[in-house]
């Protein structure tokens, strides 16, 4: 599928493009994600890297829960996602996936919860159309007809009014404008489904140009000093003893 | 907090001054325009009916009446379209919104200056 990071809708604002037109954007935070385990193809039967996002207290974590988290060291972690496909497979367990794995102008796909709406009727659930409010219609927000006399029951799949939102939705195609890593911030344009502080999954659109896998050497921000300096050390002993 | 987070990412697009006026006044909007790769420079000049909004998303509405029809435009205050504002005139007006011009003459639309 695709690369991803989890974070959580702050809200929306505008800002100003490079033509100088105000741009709606919503701001989605997202804390490094930290890898916290490899799904292989051997162990799993698919390859799929697990994301943790936002830390919660040791006390909200069971005993299996801080086993698992142990591997990646780890502290106890409120939402876990895996994210299939190659780009993120790169990553190690144990590895932090921040904002800067997206570019300005990338098209991504964002999954949130919506917002609930309650038990709601026909119209506003199913964008059905009202009866005539006047001239003695007596019809105006019903579902209509149940269907045909004839089964005896009512037809799998009629709309009817029932509980609405706090569905999943995927909203594909949105464009990131800007990209800060120091905030550990997505500025998407557009809306993305769910409420402040709702959980999102921002991901590289699924109907966009695919692209290669990433090498996490160029985005995880931990130091990996030590190992050139061994390789250095090995490089002079070599050239020594060939002197 | 997350109120805090967008005001402090809308400043840097806003501008750190931003000229002193209110509806009623006269002013002349200078605005970029891009046509090609050359940029110049249109002025607009009339009435402000109107100041709404706040943050970056704050805008101002000009009227002027030219050829005898009545032309408004809404500007974004932080624009970076919008070069400059110059105010020609301060008007006494005792509303903040000045709708009800547009229903008025020539004559009757004159607004007293302030002092």
């Amino acid at each position: 599928m695709a690369k991803g990071i989890l974070g959580t809708k702050v809200g929306m604002t505008q800002i100003f493009n490079e033509e100088g037109k105000l741009v709606p954007v919503t701001v989605v935070s997202c804390d490094p994600n930290i890898v916290l385990q490899k799904k292989t193809m051997e162990n799993d039967g698919y390859e799929a890297i697990q994301l943790g996002f936002k830390t919660k207290r040791v006390k909200l974590a069971n005993k299996p829960e801080l086993g698992h988290l142990a591997k990646a060291n780890s502290a106890p972690k409120r939402y876990l996602r895996e994210v299939r496909g190659h780009e993120l497979y790169n990553f190690e367990v144990g590895q932090e996936i921040s904002v800067n794995i997206f570019n300005e102008g990338e098209t991504v796909d964002v999954t949130g919860t919506s917002k609930g709406k309650g038990f709601q009727g026909s119209i506003k659930r199913h964008n059905q159309h009202t009866g005539p409010m006047a001239h003695g219609s007596h019809y105006h927000r019903g579902p209509g007809s149940m269907g045909s006399i004839d089964p005896n029951h009512v037809r799998k799949g009629k709309l009817l009014p029932g509980h609405m939102g706090v569905d999943t939705v995927t909203i594909q195609n949105l464009e990131i404008v800007k990209v800060d890593t120091e905030r550990n911030i997505l500025l998407i344009s557009g809306s993305v489904p769910g409420p402040r502080k709702g959980l999102v999954f921002v991901r590289h659109g699924i109907k966009a140009e695919s692209i290669e896998a990433l090498n996490p050497a160029d985005y995880v921000v931990a130091v990996e000093e030590p190992v050139v300096e061994e390789t250095v050390v090995v490089e002079t002993e070599a050239q020594e003893a060939q002197e | 907090m997350s109120q805090q987070l967008l005001k402090d990412l809308t400043m840097e697009y806003q501008k750190p001054e931003v000229p002193q006026f209110r509806a009623g006044d006269t002013v002349k909007v200078s605005v970029k325009i891009k046509e090609g790769n050359r940029e110049r420079i249109q002025g607009f000049e009339g009435l402000v009916i109107q100041r709404q909004g706040g943050g970056i998303s704050e805008t101002f509405t000009v009227r002027k009446v030219s050829y005898g029809i009545g032309i408004e435009r809404t500007f974004p205050i932080h624009s970076p379209l919008v070069e400059k504002v110059d105010v020609l005139r301060r008007g006494k007006v005792r509303r903040a919104k000045l709708f009800y011009i547009r229903g008025l003459s020539a004559k009757q639309s004159r607004i007293k200056e302030r002092r």
